[in-house]
């Protein structure tokens, strides 16, 4: 039942993007179909990048309310592109090429996330509500760091962090969507084949571990694989929130299962279909489309809220 | 046979265990006694090989729990905790069927299922197999819990404390269901009970523990006495006779 949900999910998908790329399509076919492909590619990866990523980080930290974003990942974002604008001024910054660039933010996201929520996971994984604090306090400390070095700057400095500082679908570089593309399925069908021993690790330390389970090496190898998707996602088109725990708490709804090798495709693929149907709705039909990051981001937050209020009642 | 040698174990600074030696026989219940704060979790933890000693050995049938690779050891001994984490989205299978995973890693094969459906008779769950464990009452879920370490097949199981939060009722049929099967499947089972008449009714052996250290190991009927239960609890206790079973009465 939760597998045949998974099918229609993918099947939902290839319809969308097949009504994404040829919707309304005029002459020169060629040059639009290339623009709509590339904006479609991100679309999905960022997507089933944060869909994926979240589920593994809730089941390591055990928790279902976090996102990576919540935790500080997305402060760190926006100090790494402080710092590198500070360092070499806003027209320095806009002549790297943009594949170094790309590479050097996911490299450095990368071993900054994985050392972020290693430490987080490592130190406080027992108790949950002093790891989500410690998370939300060093996201401060990011931010304000930020925050100080951005009003050291230049205003036209400053204009051009804070582009970087929202999640833009607009332009997206064909060869950064390639790499970007390769480090997702990679750490995709990795966390496909853990995906049993997620399962074992949901249960917690203890029992995992009483269970036979490496609990603590599955943990990294899972924040690695994390860090890897959600750093290639934000390089690729900045920070995006609480799309993951949008994406995860559907999921989860949706299919009714634990089961991981259920649960990250159905995560991966509901990331997917809600930017693509969302730019779809906002660029296609209603002709507006840089509301679609705030949409999502507002849905999540609400969605962050209803799971809050319903733990409550609880 | 379960040998544990110089045992200490402390956290941040305490000494929780201090110098622990004892042996545990194969066969039937062993219950552990003892105050809170006794280190009887922390023991049946370090004996699980969980939990790293700070000196000592354990041996469980030969077999050095801290040295093992972690499916051998999942193998040898089972251990449920006192507030195993709850994903509510399992059903009773589901979770019962985690115990085979030392012995399957994630592909289960027939003889997996046949454990998980003997652990789900000898539990009495079979009609609930299908239901969330989430919608069962607390009598059910640890039942459920209890049936996921039995499914795991190994000659120990270690039980924290399971008979917390359960009514006189279920109380009293988890420990005739565990008195039971320990003897039919011949598994050992070492559990560590705060009702001491849970343990004078249904344990074969009694090891009572206080501020970290062994005071008395006996068979049940040897170990309760007056005199033991007022050093291990400091508190004093009445031993009375009722259709020839012990009962402790603190006064």
């Amino acid at each position: 039942m939760a597998e045949r949900r998974v099918l229609w999910l993918g099947l939902g998908l290839m319809l969308l993007s097949a009504g994404f790329l040829v919707w309304q399509i005029r002459a020169p076919y060629g040059f639009i179909l290339e623009l709509r492909a590339a904006k479609l590619g991100a679309l999905i990866c960022v997507g089933a990048a944060t869909g994926a990523a979240t589920v593994l980080f809730q089941t390591v930290a055990g928790n279902r309310l976090l996102t990576p974003g919540l935790v500080g990942f997305d402060a760190l974002f926006v100090l790494l592109q402080t710092v590198l604008v500070a360092g070499l001024g806003g027209v320095g910054f806009a002549q790297i090429p943009t594949a170094p660039r790309f590479l050097i933010e996911a490299a450095t996201l990368g071993g900054g996330a994985t050392l972020l929520f290693g430490l987080l996971l490592r130190r406080d994984a027992q108790d949950v509500m002093r790891m989500i604090l410690t998370g939300i306090i060093l996201g401060v400390l990011l931010r304000g760091s930020a925050e100080m070095v951005q009003r050291l700057m230049d205003p036209s400095d400053f204009a051009v962090v804070q582009q970087a500082m929202f999640a833009s679908f607009g332009a997206v570089d064909a060869g950064q969507l390639g790499v970007s593309a390769v480090v997702l399925l990679a750490a995709l069908a990795l966390s496909l084949r853990l995906a049993p021993a997620l399962d074992v690790c949901a249960l917690g330390r203890d029992t995992s571990r009483g269970l036979g389970l490496h609990h603590d090496r599955l943990v990294m190898i899972a924040l690695l694989l994390m860090a890897a998707m959600v750093s290639v996602s934000t390089a690729l088109v900045g920070p995006v929130t609480f799309l993951g725990l949008l994406t995860a708490s559907l999921a989860r709804h949706l299919t009714g299962t634990h089961r991981h090798a259920v649960l990250i495709p159905a995560a991966a693929l509901l990331g997917a279909l809600i930017l693509v149907a969302g730019q779809f709705l906002f660029e296609r039909l209603l002709g507006s489309a840089s509301a679609l990051a705030v949409i999502v981001e507002f849905c999540g937050g609400l969605t962050f809220l209803f799971l809050v209020l319903k733990r409550r009642r609880r | 046979m379960i040998e544990i040698n110089g045992l200490s174990y402390r956290i941040d600074g305490t000494k929780i265990l201090h110098d622990v030696t004892m042996r545990l026989e194969s066969g039937g219940i062993t219950a552990l006694i003892g105050p809170n704060g006794a280190g009887k979790s922390t023991l049946l933890h370090c004996i699980s090989g969980l939990e790293t000693p700070e000196r000592g050995t354990v041996r469980i049938d030969g077999l050095d729990p801290f040295a093992a690779p972690a499916r051998d050891r999942a193998r040898a001994v089972a251990l449920l905790r006192q507030s195993p984490a709850l994903v509510s989205r399992l059903s009773v299978r589901e979770l019962v069927g985690f115990g085979r995973w030392p012995h399957h890693q994630g592909r289960p094969g027939a003889a997996d299922r046949d454990a998980v459906d003997r652990a789900l008779g000898a539990f009495a769950l079979a009609d609930l197999a299908g239901r969330s464990i989430a919608t069962l009452s607390g009598g059910q879920r640890q039942r459920a819990f209890i049936a996921m370490t039995w499914a795991q097949e190994t000659p120990w199981m270690l039980l924290d404390e399971p008979l917390n939060a359960l009514d006189p009722r279920h109380a009293r049929d988890l420990m005739a269901r565990l008195h039971a099967l320990s003897r039919d499947a011949a598994r050992s089972i070492v559990i560590v009970l705060h009702d001491i008449n849970a343990a004078a009714g249904w344990a074969d052996r009694i090891v009572a523990m206080k501020a970290g250290r062994i005071v008395a190991q006996d068979a049940c009927a040897a170990l309760l006495t007056e005199d033991t239960l007022r050093e291990v609890f400091d508190t004093p206790f009445e031993l009375l006779e009722h259709r020839g079973r012990k009962v402790v009465v603190a006064r």
